[in-house]
């Protein structure tokens, strides 16, 4: 699951660099840039929920 | 290709060094916040560690972290992509060759991040008290400053990438304070909390009260005027603000820091029946973080909201990672550092005034890299740094206390004793 969350994180942050670069319309650009903010969110929230879940095993 | 910065007259270079000489305020102010809310028995080692992450940020520094960050329109290596050339790293010779080292816009911006980069060093250590080894901070330390930070602020500070998109951050609320504080929040995973902060039976998570209130709230005046000089010198070579703009500057980050203070203790007093000192100074920082990215582009009304925010957000963000996130932060250096200087980049991108260089989108993605890179780089770093040598103290280590364990001497030896410390369970 943490590993999981980290390669969310970075895929996340891909896809905006790949906004950047590739797209040039604004609402497109911004639609994907939304996009990968959500996975890093996600990705954010596995990577917290790997660590509670870790102590949680451990009681 | 971003402008260098432009030379700087007399006047404003000398006003640029004494706003220099302001920061280490700011440096000791964050070290006594660490030491005065941590644990008595490890008091010396709190300060010591700051002292030593210090020393040893401003080394690694010097040896390849100006080489990795450089400075606007100074020599970088590029990558093409999509037809266009993007700035990604510095080209500068290690251990600061090559420099004039006079009164020029790169030397002050070299001298302003040795300390902002020391700066940074201590937010990790507030996430690491009373648990955190002194030689594994240490290592720690010095890959935060000598690769994390410096590829970061080369981005936004130097002519990289993230600037030649439109990202704006005037004196660090993203290079300073949000990389310190997902290095602290990274660490507060690897080592996990003190001994006794969570219960077996599951429950409320204990509350371990810093030892001396009084440090801490003393430290956020020194920390305040520290910031003056931070924010003041960040606009100046940065953001290219005349002498003027630093009326603008100051009154924001004070109104900044005022309204985040204010916020955190009307929070606590209605939520807790009376305000809460730790929690106070907390929001006196977390509002001062926020208002590094936007002082010279806000209006004062907008810097009082900013830091009403960010005041809130810190009171709600420590209890919820306390709590929900199993983060022992003793210092709160995730919610201060990291969601203040998160909220303070996003801020700007909103609410700068009129006619400011800023665009929205391009803060957004400042923010994206921090969370999609720096989080995960720091994390791996230190990870593999953990595999290698664990960073995190033995458990007789943490019940003696750091001072008698690593240091072999209390900070209080006349006045405090643990009787616990010294019995055999």
């Amino acid at each position: 699951m943490r590993l999981a969350g980290l390669l969310l994180l970075v895929a996340g942050w891909a896809i905006v660099l790949a906004a950047f670069l590739m797209l040039g319309a604004t609402v497109a650009r911004a639609a994907f840039v939304a996009a990968g903010v959500a996975i890093e969110i996600l990705g954010l929230g596995l990577v917290a929920r790997s660590h509670v879940s870790v102590r949680e095993a451990r009681r | 290709m971003i402008p260098p910065a432009p030379a700087l007259s007399e006047a404003a270079t000398v006003l640029v060094l004494a706003c220099l000489l302001l920061i280490p305020l700011a440096i000791a102010g964050i070290a006594l916040i660490n030491t005065g809310l941590g644990r008595s028995r490890s008091a010396s080692h709190a300060m010591l560690a700051a002292l030593c992450a210090v020393s040893v940020a401003a080394s690694a520094y010097f040896v390849c972290g100006f080489a990795i960050q450089g400075f606007a329109g100074g020599p970088a290596h590029t990558i093409t992509a999509a037809g266009k050339q993007w700035n990604w790293i510095a080209a500068q010779p290690l251990f600061l060759r090559g420099l004039a080292l006079d009164a020029s816009p790169a030397c002050l911006i070299l001298w302003l991040q040795l300390l902002s980069v020391a700066l940074a060093a201590l937010i990790p250590l507030g996430a690491g008290l009373d648990r955190w080894r002194l030689g594994a901070a240490s290592v720690s330390t010095a890959l935060l400053a000598g690769l994390v930070y410096p590829l970061f602020a080369h981005w936004v500070w130097g002519g990289g990438w993230l600037a030649q998109i439109g990202f704006v951050d005037t004196a660090g609320s993203a290079p300073v304070q949000a990389v310190g504080g997902l290095t602290a929040l990274a660490i507060g995973w690897i080592l996990g909390p003190r001994r006794g902060k969570y219960s077996s039976e599951g429950g409320l998570p204990a509350a371990i009260p810093g030892h001396n209130a009084v440090l801490v709230l003393f430290a956020c005046f020194l920390v305040w005027t520290g910031w003056l000089g931070l924010n003041s010198a960040g606009a100046m070579l940065f953001g290219g603000a005349p002498v003027g703009a630093l009326v603008r500057v100051g009154l924001n980050t004070t109104l900044s820091a005022a309204m985040a203070g204010l916020a955190a203790a009307s929070i606590t007093r209605a939520r807790f029946g009376r305000p809460d000192a730790s929690l106070c100074a907390n929001g006196w920082i977390g509002g001062l973080a926020a208002s590094s990215a936007g002082c010279l582009f806000f209006t004062p009304a907008v810097a009082a909201l900013v830091g009403l925010m960010a005041g809130a957000l810190v009171v709600f963000t420590v209890e919820w990672l306390d709590i929900y996130g199993e983060i022992d932060d003793p210092t709160g250096s995730v919610s201060v550092h990291a969601i203040g200087g998160i909220w303070g980049v996003l801020a700007l991108g909103f609410f700068a005034r009129a006619g400011a260089p800023v665009q929205p989108l391009a803060q957004i993605a400042g923010v994206a890299t921090l969370l999609g890179f720096v989080l995960p780089f720091a994390y791996s770093l230190n990870w593999l740094l953990d595999r290698v040598s664990p960073q995190r103290v033995a458990p007789e280590g943490e019940r003696q206390g750091l001072d008698l364990h690593e240091l072999g001497a209390g900070a209080y030896p006349e006045f405090v004793i643990h009787r616990e410390d010294f019995l055999q369970r």
